[in-house]
């Protein structure tokens, strides 16, 4: 087939596919309906959480009528801030400023550490440089869950504290990785031109590599804080002072605490996810892209 | 050139191993070493609550995990619940990440609106996903999913134990899941769809294949690679369940979500049996590895078909 008959055909499905018929403004709305009713479907519960926050904890489970804002009032929250206002229960806002420190030193830690090493595996000549790419490559596929037994086991002394959270999620062999393959796509000729200028590594990667990798780190920087923003496990583990304990692992204590009052419950939910949400919503370009790049393909 | 490549080798070797350092030290230190340990641990019965030290075991705790007839059972039964997991949520995420991906690849107005509702629960920790779903499944007429059921059937289906019932609490716990985490692939197929060419699907058009034969014939192959590692990361994933486990049902009611993780964590952490934990740890590991080169095995028979 040549190639004008092939661009004719594209024209004309092109054509095709532009014109406005009946047929197709039906379809466009019946799809329109049918996106709703799945989205409806599927955001069900975070509307529950927010519908309930604001009713009285009675009328939070009462079937389908979870759903019917009714009596609403800021009484559940208000009830968090009173609760969460002492040394034994702890600090409402302690418990944020406790998950947005170890967040942030594990995110801006992990940047400098994690971009260095891996430009230093991606384009450093030096001598020991293919024994760690096969330790990091290696190291890629260890979940965390593989190491907390022993890492509760080795810091037990260490609990209830702030570094204890932080320090051993700072060096991912992931961030590594994703940092490394984006270094390894970067134009050799600029760097190397400005190596025959003399400039040193430490100056090439301040000056060249990390202008031109903004992505890498936006995407890094998402990554490591939905995993630290969530975390779970270890803290259960090593923390047991409400001064110390960060969100997440606070709405579960409050949540085994009988009795179990839902409206309070869904407030400091609500009061959780709001600020990231909000971020999230900001940002919702950059944290698709992160995803879709944390993806790596055979 | 080959002469110059080879006198650069090693000129940067200050440089190279400064910038590394930190990230080696950490990687070291909290990594490497407390998985050595694990193994090193796992020879030993070493308990918290014991007086004396730690006494050197051999091979007597993978012995009880594996072999032993009164305590091996349910470590087993904790694997076969992951497995069966696993079975559950991988096609059933996967399947549905496609769908919706799918659904929400058209260049329709205001199509990113509708996208960021399913991506949403990524922003969630699991614990709160786990507690609005508590309520979810409150097991009585008043809880939601029962009212739900209750209303849509006509009256018909009883209310069920979503947590409490053996049979169904490990579903219950598979449905929570998939709805936390499929925002999370449906945006990797999103990005492999869109990396299929607009071509292929011109010219299935002009064969007359329908919207049906479309999907299987470009967009199934189309999305392979992006599929083997969604399968991928969603089967180590259902391995490393945990977070929902504990929340939820605590491995009950009798044993039925009672998980790998759950095990280690709870051996460590209740029982103070730290030795029994380290062992499972490893088991876990090399799970995870035979996974792992499972997926390599695939991919280069894939890419010799090629």
């Amino acid at each position: 087939m040549s190639i004008s008959t092939e661009a004719a055909k594209k024209e004309v499905m092109r054509r095709i596919r532009r014109s406005r018929s009946p047929k197709k403004v039906i379809k466009t709305f019946f799809h329109y309906v049918f996106l709703t009713a799945v989205t409806a479907i599927f955001f069900a519960p975070i509307a529950y959480m927010l519908i309930g926050s604001f009713k009285p904890t009675a009328e939070v489970l009462d079937g389908i009528n979870g759903f019917v804002p009714k009596n609403l009032s800021f009484n559940n929250y208000l009830q968090v801030f009173a609760t969460f206002n002492d040394e034994s229960m702890g600090f409402l806002w302690r418990f944020y400023a406790n998950s947005i420190l170890v967040s942030f030193v594990i995110v801006f830690g992990g940047l400098i550490v994690n971009s260095m090493i891996a430009y230093a595996l991606a384009r450093l000549r030096w001598r020991g440089r293919d024994a760690i790419q096969v330790m990091v490559i290696l190291l890629v596929i260890l979940p965390f869950e593989a190491i907390a037994i022993p890492l509760f086991f080795l810091l037990r002394d260490y609990r209830n504290t702030y570094f204890v959270q932080f320090l051993p999620f700072i060096a991912s062999a992931f961030s590594i990785y994703l940092f490394y393959t984006f270094f390894i796509g970067l134009p050799l000729e600029i760097q190397e031109s400005a190596r025959l200028d003399g400039a040193s590594p430490w100056r090439i990667f301040r000056a060249i590599i990390i202008p031109m990798s903004k992505p890498v780190f936006a995407s890094v920087t998402i990554l490591s804080f939905l995993g630290a923003w969530s975390s779970f496990l270890f803290p259960l583990m090593m923390v047991d002072n409400p001064l110390y304990v960060p969100l997440p692992l606070e709405i579960q204590v409050y949540f085994s605490q009988p009795p179990t009052d839902w409206g309070p419950i869904f407030a400091f939910g609500v009061i959780l996810v709001l600020p990231v949400l909000a971020v999230f919503l900001l940002f919702q370009r950059w944290f698709i892209q992160s995803v879709a790049a944390s993806a790596i393909k055979g | 050139m080959a002469k110059t490549k080879k006198s650069k080798f090693g000129q940067d070797n200050l440089a190279g191993l400064l910038m590394s350092l930190p990230g080696l030290i950490l990687l070291t230190l909290f990594v490497i070493v407390p998985f050595v340990t694990a193994i090193y641990l796992s020879f030993f019965n070493v308990d918290f609550n014991m007086v004396e030290g730690p006494q050197f075991w051999g091979l007597e705790q993978y012995r009880r995990i594996l072999v032993d007839p009164i305590t091996s059972p349910v470590f087993y039964k904790a694997l076969m619940n992951n497995l069966t997991f696993a079975l559950i949520v991988v096609p059933a995420q996967t399947g549905l990440a496609v769908l919706l991906a799918v659904m929400l690849n058209t260049k329709l107005k205001g199509i990113a609106f509708f996208r960021t509702f399913f991506f949403m629960p990524v922003v969630f920790p699991m614990s709160l996903v786990a507690i609005i779903w508590a309520l979810m499944f409150s097991r009585d007429s008043l809880g939601m999913l029962n009212g739900l059921l209750n209303l849509f059937s006509f009256g018909y289906i009883q209310p069920i134990d979503w947590l409490g019932d053996p049979n169904i609490a490990l579903l219950s716990i598979a449905l929570l899941s998939v709805w936390a985490g499929v925002g999370f692939q449906m945006v990797i197929v999103l990005a492999g769809l869109q990396e299929i060419p607009v071509e292929l699907y011109e010219a299935a058009s002009l064969d007359r294949a329908n919207r049906w034969q479309r999907f299987w014939n470009v967009t199934i192959p189309g999305l392979r690679n992006t599929l083997i590692f969604v399968v991928i990361i969603t089967t180590i994933f259902s391995l490393r369940l945990f977070d929902q486990v504990f929340i939820l049902t605590k491995g009950g009611p009798i044993d039925a979500t009672q998980t790998v993780m759950f095990q280690a964590v709870t051996s460590a952490f209740v029982e103070g049996n730290v030795g029994r934990a380290s062992a499972i740890t490893v088991i876990f590991v090399l799970i995870i590895i035979a996974i792992t080169l499972l997926q390599r095995l695939v991919l280069r028979q894939n890419r010799e078909v090629k």
